[in-house]
C-alpha cells in the first residue's frame, strides 16, 4: 500500500528546510538525496558503522537509523554546517593535521561523533574516547590515530577557549 | 534499505494515541527511538501498516523522584537515564546499565521504555530493572494497570503488554535503607549486545551483614532470570570475599543458556559465574 508523503519542516545546518516526504524515508537518505547533502555517508545500513552519523538538536545519532518524519521540527547538522566558511572545525583540522583518516569514508561520522563528545567531555582520556567511538567503524587506520586526532582537537579547542 | 511503506502518525495526546491503536489494532505499532524497530522494519522482520509516534505526547520522558519511588518516563534515552546526577546518586548500577548499552548515538536515541517493551534476551535494562524491583505503568483507553517485573517480561520478545496498551513510565522504589547496586555485562564483541550479564541490589546493615539481595541474570533464559541461590546465599551473611564468590558459584545452578555461534552453554556457565561475582562484589564495595 502506498502512504501519501508528509510535510516537514527542518534546519539543516542553519537553513529552513520544508519538503514532503514519504513517511518510509530515512533521515540519511532525506539529508544525501534530497538536500544534495552527500558528506553523511551510508556503510553499513544496519546501524553499526557510524558512517551516518549526523546532530539532531546537538546530539549525535545514526541516520541510516531515524525517518526523516523524525526529524520534523528538528535543528540538524551535517559535516558539510562543520566549517565556518573556509575555515575547518578544530576537529576537522585535527584529522588532517594527526592523519586521522586514509580512505576518508568513515571520516564525516568519526569528526561527528568527536565533536558531540568534545561538547559533553572537553578534556577526554582515551578511554572516554574509545567509548564514545563505539559506534563508528574504520576498516583502514586502526583507530590510533583518530584518537590522537580527538585528544589533539581537545586540546585546541580549551587553548581558544581560555583564551578567548 | 527501506522499510515497507507505511502510514506515519504522530499523535499530540495518550487519548488520540489510544484512537490509533484501538482503530488499527495490530496492524499498528508504537514508535520511541526507533532503534529495535525500524532496524527489523529495513529487514522486513516487521512490516506494521501504520507507526504511531510518541514523540509529540507531554509528560512521556524525564526522571523524578516522587516520595518514595523514582519515576522515569517512557521515552526517556539511555543517555539521559545514564548522566542523570539522581540516578548516579540513587541507583548507579541503574546508570552504569544506561551507559554500557550499545554505543552513544544508540543511546542518544534509543528509550527505556522502548527497550523493556522490545524484550530482547540480549538486553541489558530488563536485567538491572528486575533486580531493582521495578514496575512497570500500562495505560489503555480503559485506564491504568501497574504490573511489576516478574509479570511483565513473558517470554522472549514477549511483554506484558497489550496491543491497545502503552508504557507510560517505569516505578523503581527507593526504600529508607538504599539498596547498593551493580551492573557487570559481557558484551558480544561484534553486536555489543549481551553475552551474560548481573546486576545486584543489595541491602547491608551498620554490621557489615547482608540484609536483603536481588541478583539478576541477563542472557541466560529468555527473561531475566532470578538467581535464588546465590541471594539466599548472600542474605545474613558478612560480605566476605569468600561469601561472596561462593554465592556467585550457585548463580549458575538452575540456568538452561542457549548455546550460539559465540559462546557455547559452558562457557556461559562459567561466565555467568564470573560476571556475578563482578556484579556482587562491585554492589558491596560502593557503600
Ligand atoms: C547498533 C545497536 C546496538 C544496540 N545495542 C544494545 C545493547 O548493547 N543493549 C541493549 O539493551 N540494547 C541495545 N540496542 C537496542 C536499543 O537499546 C534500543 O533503543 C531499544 O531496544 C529499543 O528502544 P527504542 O526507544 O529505540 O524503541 P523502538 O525501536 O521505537 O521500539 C521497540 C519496540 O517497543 C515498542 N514500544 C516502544 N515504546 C513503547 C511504549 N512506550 N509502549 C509500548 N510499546 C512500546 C515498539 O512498538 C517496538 O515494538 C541496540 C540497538 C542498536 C541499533
Ligand atoms: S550507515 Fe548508519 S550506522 Fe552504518
Ligand atoms: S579511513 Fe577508511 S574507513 Fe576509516
Amino acid at each position: 500500500m502506498e502512504h501519501s508523503a508528509l510535510p516537514i519542516n527542518v534546519t539543516v545546518n542553519g537553513k529552513a528546510q520544508a519538503a514532503e516526504v514519504e513517511p518510509r524515508l530515512l533521515l540519511v537518505h532525506f539529508l544525501r538525496e534530497n538536500l544534495g547533502l552527500t558528506g553523511t555517508h551510508v556503510g553499513c545500513d544496519t546501524s553499526q558503522c557510524g558512517a551516518c552519523t549526523v546532530h539532531v538538536n546537538g546530539l549525535a545519532v545514526k541516520s541510516c537509523t531515524m525517518l526523516a518524519v523524525q526529524a520534523d521540527g528538528a535543528e540538524i547538522t551535517t559535516i558539510e554546517g562543520m566549517a565556518d566558511g573556509p575555515v575547518l572545525h578544530p576537529v576537522q583540522t585535527a584529522f588532517q593535521e594527526q592523519h586521522g583518516l586514509q580512505c576518508g569514508y568513515c571520516t564525516p561520522g568519526m569528526v561527528m561523533t568527536a565533536a558531540h563528545l568534545l561538547e559533553t567531555n572537553p578534556d577526554p582520556d582515551d578511554d572516554a574516547i574509545k567509548h564514545a567511538l563505539e559506534g563508528n567503524l574504520c576498516r583502514c587506520t586502526g583507530y590510533v590515530n583518530i584518537v590522537k586526532a580527538i585528544r589533539w582537537a581537545a586540546e585546541q579547542m580549551r587553548g581558544q577557549h581560555a583564551s578567548s | 534499505m527501506h522499510p515497507a511503506s507505511f502510514g506515519y502518525q504522530a499523535p499530540g495526546s495518550l487519548q488520540e494515541a489510544f484512537a490509533l491503536l484501538q482503530e488499527h489494532g495490530e496492524d499498528a505499532k508504537v514508535l520511541a527511538g526507533g532503534h529495535s524497530l525500524l532496524p527489523a522494519m529495513k529487514l522486513r522482520l516487521t512490516q506494521p501498516e501504520v507507526l504511531v509516534d510518541l514523540r509529540r505526547i507531554p509528560g512521556l520522558d524525564g526522571i523524578r523522584v516522587d516520595n518514595d519511588t523514582l519515576v522515569i518516563g517512557a521515552l526517556t534515552t539511555h543517555t539521559e537515564v545514564g548522566t542523570s546526577e539522581d540516578v548516579r546518586r540513587l541507583l548507579p548500577g541503574l546508570a552504569d546499565t544506561a551507559s554500557v548499552i550499545g554505543d552513544l548515538q544508540v543511546r542518544n536515541r534509543g528509550t527505556m521504555g522502548g527497550s523493556v517493551a522490545h524484550a530482547d534476551p540480549a538486553a541489558d535494562l530488563p536485567v538491572t530493572l528486575t533486580a531493582l524491583d521495578a514496575s512497570f505503568v500500562l495505560a489503555s483507553a480503559a485506564g491504568e494497570r501497574i504490573v511489576t517485573a516478574d509479570d511483565f517480561f513473558v517470554d522472549f520478545f514477549t511483554t506484558a503488554v497489550e496491543p491497545d496498551e502503552i508504557l507510560t513510565a517505569i516505578r523503581i522504589p527507593l526504600p529508607s535503607t538504599p539498596a547498593r547496586t551493580s551492573y557487570a555485562k559481557l558484551p558480544h564483541p561484534a553486536s555489543g549486545y549481551v553475552v551474560v550479564s548481573a546486576a545486584a541490589a543489595l541491602t547491608v546493615d551498620e554490621a557489615g551483614a547482608c540484609t536483603g539481595a536481588r541478583v539478576v541474570l541477563g542472557g541466560v533464559a529468555g527473561t531475566p532470570h532470578r538467581a535464588t541461590g546465590a541471594e539466599a546465599a548472600l542474605t545474613g551473611q558478612a560480605l566476605t570475599p569468600e561469601v561472596m564468590a561462593a554465592a556467585a558459584e550457585q548463580a549458575a545452578d538452575g540456568i538452561d543458556p542457549h548455546a550460539d555461534s559465540y559462546a557455547d552453554e559452558d562457557y556461559k556457565r562459567h561466565m555467568t559465574v564470573v560476571y556475578t561475582r563482578r556484579a556482587i562484589e562491585a554492589a558491596a564495595a560502593r557503600g
